[in-house]
């Protein structure tokens, strides 16, 4: 099965979305749209993505306009006074928005939680958490990470969109590669290594995990294209913050038509 | 308090299986019958107490009343965030349990020492702090905690038994004279020190607040104010945000009219040097010849 038209689609969606608000976190969105695509589409209904890099609320949003539990009146409050939709996740007003997210760093404890809980409910469940590369910089990670293989969550996913860009310069600059795949598997995680791209993929390696019951908390180190499918944001900096005017956007929409095309 | 709060916390994971308790490795030759009878309940988070918390969150997310423990400074200040975001904002039945409040692990040492945890605590979303002064409290505090489910603090020192047996709530009447001059209002086991100082004293009303935010004052703390107009809050906490803060607020929104209040409270490390709890409570001026002092002297005015 083929994803492209949903990722085409989705990416249009979000596009207008910040280009309605006049809002930046448009790259940072795009770098993760697809693990947010696959995760939704194999997830069961009782369990949770927690998007601890909250920053990338308007993917999130995206996605659950596309699920409908989003309707499109709600979506265009995005940013505006009065809205649930605030520019990083609120809590208490959709399912699948369980908690209030976007302080990196508190998304994978909480995942770890609800593992833990899921353990003694003694029910299959998984839990999946989105984090960005910059954010395994914080400190709740390496104490998380640490409770997730000493209590043998392997009901838990985490998914690190490493797009190799962080807040202020590229994270082998900043801190290092704290997403790096031998420090992750040195810890007692299970790791892949993939092109975050490819929705296929990613359901295929989700799947294989999912029955995977070794122990062992699982991680799926996700390559990704910070900006991915607009071709003048990717690997730029500045677009993680940037919004757009009328002329972008339109540029934007142009290249993502020729970057997806079934 | 904690074998009291062992004890108690030993009955309620017995009888509620949707609760769980989580260290932060922490409890040695306290809560080993606790691991025993809770089995994976019990959970030992190490040392990352921010991550405790958090999964503390995720836990009563998913339906379970979850207890964090650690030393007071400990569970509060490292996971500040976690409890005001993963916590307080989303209302969960997460209770941060702190040993040792107030100058309470004395040598220990600053690091060791919490006496701004209500004030940090007590302005978040949904939270109130429970402050157990004698040992009874402690079965009171943790029946109102898992009633009320949602966030809670429960600050642990060193207590002792009531002089008398009392029905106890939110606020509670201690001593009650018949020629009152003076409203003492104490905050947790610094009461057995004002117990002392006013041991030759006959006219003097001492009263217990077991919660920061306040609840209403009740009716025999309103008449006690009413009646003396001098009030001294005795605190083992910081002056901003503490006990005595807060009562200044209620008695504004209560329009009742006082002539003296003393707030009697830690004071930080103002010698710079260091010593065991009534030390500390000496440098403070929270010891009971000088709790007597400030009491005499107020009687004169």
């Amino acid at each position: 099965m083929s994803f492209i038209n949903t990722q085409k689609n989705i990416r249009l969606k979000l596009l207008s979305l910040y280009y309605k608000a006049n809002a930046g976190h448009i790259a940072c969105s795009l770098s993760c749209i697809d693990l947010l695509i696959a995760l939704f589409e194999i997830k069961k209904i009782n369990e949770r993505v927690i998007l601890s890099k909250g920053h990338a609320a308007g993917a999130l949003y995206t996605i659950l306009n596309h699920t409908t539990e989003i309707n499109d009146e709600t979506l265009d409050t995005f940013y505006k006074n009065g809205t649930k939709l605030s520019a990083h996740p609120s809590a208490n007003s959709f399912t699948n928005i369980p908690f209030a997210l976007g302080s990196l760093g508190h998304g994978f404890p909480i995942g770890c939680g609800i593992a833990y809980a899921n353990k003694l409910q003694k029910n299959d469940d998984l839990v999946f958490i989105l984090m960005s590369d910059g954010e395994t910089n914080e400190g709740t990670t390496w104490e998380a990470a640490h409770f997730a293989t000493s209590k043998k969550l392997d009901n838990l996913i985490v998914l690190i969109d490493k797009n190799n860009l962080q807040g202020f310069g590229y994270t082998k600059d900043v801190l290092g590669d704290s997403a790096d795949f031998y420090k992750w598997e040195s810890l007692g995680f299970d790791v892949v290594e993939e092109d975050g791209h490819s929705v296929e993929k990613l359901i295929l390696n989700i799947k294989n995990f999912s029955t995977k019951k070794n122990g062992k908390p699982k991680l799926i180190i996700a390559n990704t294209i910070k900006g991915k499918g607009v071709s003048f944001m990717e690997n730029k900096l500045e677009w993680h913050y940037l919004p757009m005017n009328t002329e972008i956007y339109h540029k934007a929409i142009q290249s993502i038509e020729e970057n997806y095309y079934a | 308090m904690r074998n009291e709060f062992s004890k108690k916390i030993e009955e309620i994971l017995e009888n509620q299986v949707n609760t769980v308790f989580i260290t932060g490795d922490l409890g040695f030759n306290a809560f080993e019958k606790i691991q025993e009878i809770s089995g994976d309940r019990f959970i030992n988070a190490g040392v990352a107490e921010q991550n405790m918390v958090g999964v503390a969150a995720g836990l009563a997310y998913k339906g379970f009343e979850t207890f964090t423990y650690s030393i007071a400074p400990f569970a509060v200040y490292r996971c500040f965030e976690q409890i005001k975001i993963d916590v307080c904002i989303h209302n969960l039945p997460v209770y941060i349990v702190g040993n040792g409040g107030g100058y309470g692990y004395g040598i220990m040492g600053a690091t060791h020492h919490a006496i701004e945890d209500i004030g940090c605590l007590s302005m978040l979303p949904n939270m109130t702090c429970w402050i157990p002064a004698f040992t009874e409290d402690i079965e009171y505090c943790l029946n109102q905690i898992t009633s009320l489910k949602k966030p809670a603090y429960l600050r642990l020192g060193l207590g002792k038994l009531y002089p008398k047996k009392i029905t106890i709530s939110s606020i509670n009447q201690i001593i009650k004279s018949k020629i009152n001059k003076i409203t003492i209002i104490a905050l947790g086991p610094i009461v057995h020190n004002v117990l002392e100082a006013i041991s030759e004293f006959n006219d003097v009303d001492l009263f217990t607040i077991l919660t920061v935010p306040l609840v209403d004052f009740n009716e025999d703390l309103i008449n006690s104010i009413t009646k003396t107009k001098k009030i001294i809050v005795i605190e083992e906490h910081v002056e901003r945000g503490g006990l005595g803060e807060h009562i200044l607020a209620k008695i504004t929104k209560n329009s009742l009219k006082i002539d003296h209040f003393i707030s009697l409270h830690a004071k930080g490390y103002p010698s710079k040097l260091y010593g065991n709890q009534l030390f500390h409570q000496t440098e403070s001026g929270l010891n009971p010849e000088n709790i007597k002092k400030e009491i005499s002297l107020l009687k004169e005015i």
